[in-house]
Parts: C-alpha cells; sequence; structure tokens
C-alpha cells in the first residue's frame, strides 16, 4: 500500500478531446511540480483531484489517497487541503470564524477556540480571531487561508498558482512557510504553476505539462 | 459537482420543474379555461354546445374596432418611445457623471406600481391638476379648470405617455445589465477614435448587442403595454375603453353568459399581442438591414450629437419628472385641506384624510404584505433551487429555458386570468387569499429569478471547491457560505419581488373574485369616484409598500456586516 498521492494514468477530456494527462506518485513530504502555460489544463487536473470536476469534463484513471481510492468520493470526505492564488477566505465570518470553518469537528467551545488561537499564534496573527479578513494584509491573509486548511487535517495538498497573488517579498515567506509545514506534516504535495521560482523552492520533482505537443 | 445525500440532490433537481409548474402550470389551465368558454362551452353557466356565438357576440360590439386600434396603437409607441429614449440616453450619456445620476435617479423607481404612476400623473397633467394651477391664472389665464379631455383622451395619448415614462427605469436598468457584459466602454474607445460621434458610433458598434440582450424585456413591455388594465382605467379613454377594460367588464357581469364573450375576447387581445410581437420582430429585421446599410456608408455623424445628446437626457428626465413629480402630487394630496382652483398648494395641511382613510389603507395593507410576503418566500426558494441545480450540474439555464422564464410575461395576464378564474369557479374552488397568492407567484418568480440569476452565477465557484475542501457538504456551502455571502443580492430579489406583487391588478382582482382587497385593487376602485384625498392616501400607501422592502435591502447588509468589509463590494 504505497502512502501518498497517486495519480494512476489520469486523464482529463473535455468532450472527446483529450485535455490533460499525468500518471504520477508523490510520497508523503514529497513535492511534485506541474509546470505549464495557462489554459492547458492545470487547474483542471486539481479539480479531479479534489472531486470538483465540471460535468463537461470527463477523466480515465484513478486517484489514490494513501492507497484508498477516492476517484468517487465525495469532496468533503476527501480530506484534501487546496491553496488558490487568492486567498478566498469567507468575507462574511471573522478570521477566527474561518479558521473554525477548516477545523475539523469535535472538541468543546473553549478547546476549540484555543485551538484557533493557536493556529493564529502558528502563524504570527495572535489575537486576530476577532478580525474582519478584509482589513489584514495580503502576506496576513495567505496566513489565515493556509492555517484553515491545515485545521482540516488533511492528508495532502494542493496549491493552485497558491503564491502569485504576493509580492515578491511575501511569496518568499509564503513559500517556505507552505513547504516546511507540508513536510513537518508528512504532506504529499502537488502543485501547479507557471512561475519557474515556485518549482525551485519546492525543490520537488518537476512535471512540464504541454512538452509533448 | 457530485457528492451530498441522494435525497437532497433530488430536491434540488426537482427545482426547476417545481419552478416551470408554478409559472407555467396557471398560464397554460388560464388559456385553456378561457378557450373553452370562448368557443361556447361553460357548463357552470349550464352552457356546453360548442359553438362561435361568442366571437358573433364580441364582433357586435361596437366598440370593438376602436378597443383593438388603441391596444395596438398604445402598445406600440409605448414600447417604441420607452426603447428609443433608453437608447438615446445610453447612446449620448453613458459612462458620464450625468448619466450616474439619471440612473440613480430612475433605478428606484421601476418599482413604484403602475397604478400610483397612473394616478399621479393624471393628478399631474389633468385640466385641474398641478401643471395647469402651476401656469394659472397668470400665463394661461385660467380662473376655472377648462373643459378639455387630457386625462382620459380617445386616443390614449395620455395612457402611452404613462407608459414610456414607467417603462423607461425598466428598460434601462436592464441594459445596465446588458452593458456590464457587452465591453461597450472599450467598443466606445475604438469608435470615437475612428472619428465616430457619440450617438452614432455608439448605435452602429454596441447598439445591437444590447439589444440582443434586452430583446425579451422589449417584448415583455410591449406585451404588456398591450393589454394593462389599471393604468388603462386610470389613464386611458372610457368611451370606449381598451379592449382588456372591456374584458375584465364582461368579466364583472352578473349574467355568467357575459364570460363566453370575455373569453372570445381574451382571445382576441392574446391574438394581437403575438401579432405586434410578430410585426415587430419584422421591424426589428428591417432596422438590421437599414443599419447595416448604415454601418457601411461610414458617415461619421458627429453633427448628430448636438441634437440626440440633449434628446437622450430630455427622454430620462421626462420619465424621472413624471414618476417623482406625480408621486410628489400624491402625497401633497394625501395631507391636503381645502385646495381650491388655481391655488399652487392647498390652504392647509392636515393630518384628516389620512385619519379617515387610514385604517383601511392600513387593513389592505396588511392583506398586501401577506400575499407579497408568501408570493416572495416561494419564489426566492425556487429560485435559490433552480439556480443551485443549474450550479450542481454545471450547466447555465438554456436559451429555450430563459424564454420559458419569460414566457409569463408575455402572455397577456387579460388572456389567461379569466380562465383561471373560470377554471376556479368550474373546479369549484372558491375565490380566496390561497389562489391569488399562486396567481401572484406566476408574476414574481421569473422577476426573483431574473433579478437573482446574475450574481448568483457571478459567484466565485473556488469559495464552493474550498469550502467543500475543508469538509462542507453541498448543502453546507449552500447555507454556510453562498447564501451568507449573497445577503444583499437576495435581499434585494426579495424587494423586487415585493414590488411585483404588490403592483398586481389584475391577478388580484380576478382570482380574488374582488373579495380580496390589496392596496392596489383599492386604490385603483377610486379612480372612479375621483376622491383624490383617498387616491393620494392609497398611492403613497401603495409607493410606501415597495419603497420600504428596498430600503430594507439596502439597510439590512448594512447593519449586518457592518464590521465585514470585504461584503459591501
Amino acid at each position: 500500500m504505497a502512502e501518498g498521492l497517486t495519480l494512476d494514468k489520469v486523464e482529463i477530456l473535455h468532450g472527446d478531446a483529450p485535455l490533460v494527462a499525468l500518471d504520477a506518485h508523490i510520497g508523503p513530504g514529497e513535492v511534485l511540480s506541474v509546470m505549464g502555460p495557462s489554459g492547458i489544463g492545470k487547474s483542471t487536473l486539481l479539480s479531479l483531484v479534489t472531486g470538483t470536476l465540471a460535468p463537461a469534463f470527463r477523466h480515465k484513471g484513478r486517484v489514490r489517497l494513501d492507497g484508498q481510492d477516492i476517484t468517487r468520493v465525495a469532496p468533503e470526505a476527501r480530506r484534501i487541503g487546496i491553496l488558490f492564488q487568492d486567498d478566498l477566505l469567507f468575507p462574511h465570518l471573522s478570521v477566527g470564524e474561518n479558521l473554525a470553518f477548516g477545523l475539523s469537528r469535535g472538541g468543546s467551545r473553549t478547546e476549540r477556540r484555543a485551538r484557533i488561537e493557536e493556529g493564529l499564534a502558528e502563524i504570527g496573527l495572535e489575537g486576530f480571531a476577532n478580525r474582519d479578513p478584509a482589513t489584514l494584509s495580503g502576506g496576513q491573509k495567505a496566513r489565515v487561508a493556509l492555517m484553515r486548511m491545515l485545521l482540516a487535517e488533511p492528508r495532502a495538498l494542493l496549491l493552485d498558482e497558491a503564491f502569485s497573488g504576493l509580492d515578491a517579498e511575501r511569496r518568499d515567506q509564503m513559500r517556505k512557510l507552505v513547504f516546511e509545514r507540508a513536510e513537518r506534516c508528512r504532506l504529499p504535495v502537488l502543485m501547479v504553476t507557471h512561475d519557474r521560482a515556485d518549482a525551485e523552492a519546492a525543490r520537488g520533482r518537476v512535471v512540464e505539462l504541454g512538452a509533448r505537443a | 459537482m457530485r457528492g451530498g445525500t441522494p435525497s437532497e440532490a433530488g430536491l434540488f433537481a426537482a427545482a426547476p420543474a417545481l419552478t416551470m409548474l408554478a409559472m407555467l402550470g396557471p398560464v397554460a389551465a388560464g388559456l385553456a379555461g378561457t378557450l373553452l368558454p370562448a368557443f361556447g362551452y361553460l357548463p357552470a353557466a349550464g352552457i356546453s354546445g360548442f359553438s362561435l356565438a361568442p366571437f358573433v357576440d364580441l364582433f357586435d360590439w361596437p366598440g370593438l374596432g376602436q378597443a383593438m386600434r388603441l391596444s395596438v396603437t398604445t402598445g406600440l409607441f409605448a414600447t417604441a418611445l420607452a426603447l428609443a429614449g433608453v437608447t438615446l440616453l445610453f447612446a449620448g450619456w453613458s459612462g458620464t457623471r450625468a448619466f450616474r445620476a439619471l440612473e440613480r435617479l430612475l433605478s428606484p423607481l421601476l418599482s413604484v406600481p403602475h397604478a400610483a404612476m397612473a394616478f399621479g400623473l393624471a393628478f399631474l397633467i389633468a385640466p385641474s391638476g398641478w401643471i395647469a394651477r402651476g401656469l394659472s391664472p397668470w400665463a394661461t389665464g385660467w380662473e376655472r379648470p377648462p373643459d378639455i379631455l387630457i386625462v382620459q383622451d380617445s386616443l390614449g395619448i395620455t395612457m402611452t405617455l404613462g407608459l414610456v415614462a414607467k417603462e423607461m427605469p425598466f428598460l434601462l436598468l436592464m441594459g445596465l445589465a446588458a452593458m456590464g457584459q457587452s465591453d461597450a466602454a472599450r467598443r466606445m474607445r475604438v469608435v470615437q477614435a475612428a472619428g465616430y460621434g457619440r450617438v452614432t458610433g455608439w448605435l452602429k458598434a454596441v447598439f445591437p448587442s444590447i439589444y440582443a440582450q434586452i430583446r425579451l424585456p422589449v417584448y415583455v413591455v410591449l406585451a404588456y403595454s398591450m393589454s394593462v388594465v389599471d393604468v388603462a382605467l386610470i389613464l386611458g379613454p372610457s368611451t370606449p375603453s381598451p379592449l382588456s377594460v372591456q374584458i375584465v367588464r364582461w368579466m364583472s357581469d352578473p349574467d355568467l353568459s357575459m364570460r363566453l364573450v370575455a373569453s372570445a375576447g381574451a382571445l382576441l387581445q392574446l391574438g394581437l399581442v403575438i401579432g405586434a410581437l410578430a410585426l415587430w420582430r419584422a421591424g426589428e429585421a428591417l432596422v438590421a438591414v437599414l443599419g447595416r446599410r448604415w454601418v457601411m456608408r461610414g458617415g461619421r455623424g458627429r453633427a448628430a450629437d448636438r441634437l440626440f445628446r440633449p434628446l437622450g437626457v430630455f427622454a430620462g428626465s421626462f420619465s424621472a419628472a413624471v414618476i417623482l413629480g406625480g408621486l410628489a402630487c400624491l402625497a401633497v394630496w394625501s395631507f391636503a385641506g381645502f385646495w381650491g382652483f388655481p391655488d399652487a398648494l392647498p390652504q392647509g395641511f392636515t393630518a384628516q384624510n389620512w385619519m379617515r382613510h387610514g385604517p383601511s389603507a392600513w387593513e389592505a395593507t396588511g392583506i398586501t404584505a401577506l400575499v407579497a410576503l408568501i408570493a416572495t418566500g416561494i419564489a426566492l426558494l425556487l429560485s435559490v433551487g433552480c439556480l443551485e441545480a443549474e450550479y450542481r450540474r454545471g450547466r447555465a439555464i438554456s436559451p429555450t429555458g430563459l424564454w420559458l422564464v419569460y414566457l409569463p410575461l408575455l402572455v397577456p395576464q387579460i388572456a389567461f386570468l379569466p380562465g383561471l378564474q373560470t377554471l376556479l369557479l368550474i373546479l369549484g374552488y372558491g375565490a380566496g387569499t390561497g389562489p391569488v397568492i399562486i396567481g401572484h407567484l406566476v408574476f414574481v418568480l421569473p422577476y426573483v429569478f431574473l433579478s437573482l440569476g446574475d450574481t448568483w452565477r457571478a459567484w466565485d465557484p473556488r469559495a464552493g471547491i474550498v469550502a467543500r475542501a475543508l469538509g462542507a457538504s453541498p448543502l453546507g456551502v449552500l447555507l454556510r457560505v453562498r447564501l451568507p455571502m449573497l445577503t444583499r443580492p437576495l435581499l434585494t430579489a426579495a424587494a423586487v419581488g415585493i414590488a411585483v406583487s404588490v403592483g398586481q391588478y389584475l391577478p388580484t382582482l380576478l382570482i380574488g373574485g374582488g373579495r380580496v382587497s390589496t392596496l392596489t385593487t383599492e386604490a385603483v376602485a377610486l379612480a372612479s369616484g375621483g376622491d383624490r384625498r383617498a387616491i393620494g392616501v392609497f398611492g403613497v400607501a401603495q409607493t410606501l409598500a415597495v419603497m420600504v422592502p428596498f430600503a430594507g435591502a439596502l439597510l439590512i447588509p448594512a447593519v449586518l456586516w457592518r464590521n465585514r468589509r470585504g461584503m459591501h463590494g
């Protein structure tokens, strides 16, 4: 039984036209970077892994997580975290409520609160629980989004151009933070990006899409 | 998007079918209920032999030719003028500060009930109206109201102008939504760089794509203007009346056999509307051919701006002035003490009119609110269900689906509501609030669905993906993320629904069998009496009934999300 995230001869078709194909295994704590120009179907590939592939697409192959076939599992039951270019914090919830949304169920109110405060402290945002996410800086929002996802205790991590929304300095910090956390939690990471520096920072394997054509 | 429990998925999958049933069921049933009596089949009145007698009787009515002519001219002129006005406003001014100002002024006027607008206009331009008072006696020399027929003129000019004023805000709003999707600003930059005048350039480069998107709303205006009853009762001629008014009269005749003539008339009205729509469609084709030739000639038309830009502002101001001036006039009358001609203002203001008519207006407000809130609540549930089903299937509504949504607005009310009433009679269901709510739903649903649709679809689907990845079920995403994020458009859609319901005259009158008294039916019933103070009270109450929900739609999110800057974008 292979630990980690496996894309077993995965192929996505738009109608009948093949769009993107990938066959790869990502072990715990490993990063696989998928590079290629926009419009090549990188994000579509991730949506297959999260289970949110639009009905216009079809797919072949299987997705396995820690040996379990999750191809037909509902998205919310997969425990696969994803970060996008935008933080996508829910604007109607406070920072703390956003984290509570991610935090897996269970525990008393006080315990959950404590866990959230702890999470905030880990990203250097102590006491931010009652803040309106719209009042945070771009870097702070990105960190909250990361912590929200980690609190859901994912078993794998997907990054969809997750660093391109940040300025150069924050981008470095954020990359370091994300990859350190992923390694520490032994999460397999699948990253799609068009930025070679992202792939270099990940120090993992790189797959070029569109190179075949 | 996969997932969710099967029963929940089934519920959302059923929403489009339920919605279609709620919108089109009564229309289809009503048309059937019109068709049968029109050919002499009305068992409830003991008449069951099929014949053409109802049509013979209809054509024997001496006013028929005039009534038909009125329907056609009113509809075509009102639609053409309203469209021309809005087009000139867009062409000459879109993107300017003046345009923004007019847009802000006109948008809320969309919701003003037709009856209130009509009364307001009547109070403005009647021989004893505000305008005549303002000009008398110093300019006109009138010491008494002149004996001329302005308001219910036999050509229907006043009625047409009233409809133009009232439909312009509607077309403007529809046009604005279309503008957002047509890249108009950049097209205009290209066009002006090529040396085109503003109006000419807009007409040649932007208008075709805007018109393609507002075509259905334009048809709605045409069908509505041809067959409206409440506006016709207040502003239209009475000898003879427009066809729609005469049909209502036949319907309320104690002699049940008159319903046969009414049904025949309703079918004729439907035929007239279909014919006018066909004519309009042909006109579109003609304009397209001429427009292509016009474009080919390459004229820059810069001089035309000097004429057409002021015309556009005039059209917009006309609409605003008629509606706002009328509302002001209603408000003044509702507080007026003695007000002799030609005084511009009453000698004194008093609360007495409100004391006298307030209680009955308040009672009507209760029933109005009950009907509006239930109909709007159901419409919101069904619309959200449909849009969620759309989202889960990953497929937006098809053009055919959109036509079906517009269908209840395109079939004239007067063509199927009499049939619905007859059908209820045959089935032995009494008239009452329940059937009225179902009748209102037919018209509330399309507007709520259309009002909510664009913002619903514009919601960033990645928020849903993130929420699912964080462990939320599809229903959880809907309830905990999407609906809260869309509070504002949901409340706006609710306000639109309430406004539509409050303004309904014919469904309330016919389906309610005259026994369900809303602000609108009560106000229109006052028309023949001519008690301006009572009309003022009811007109103001009617306007408040639509304005309060809109104010709520603005204030509630502002208070609810006062600490959430991201919710005010």
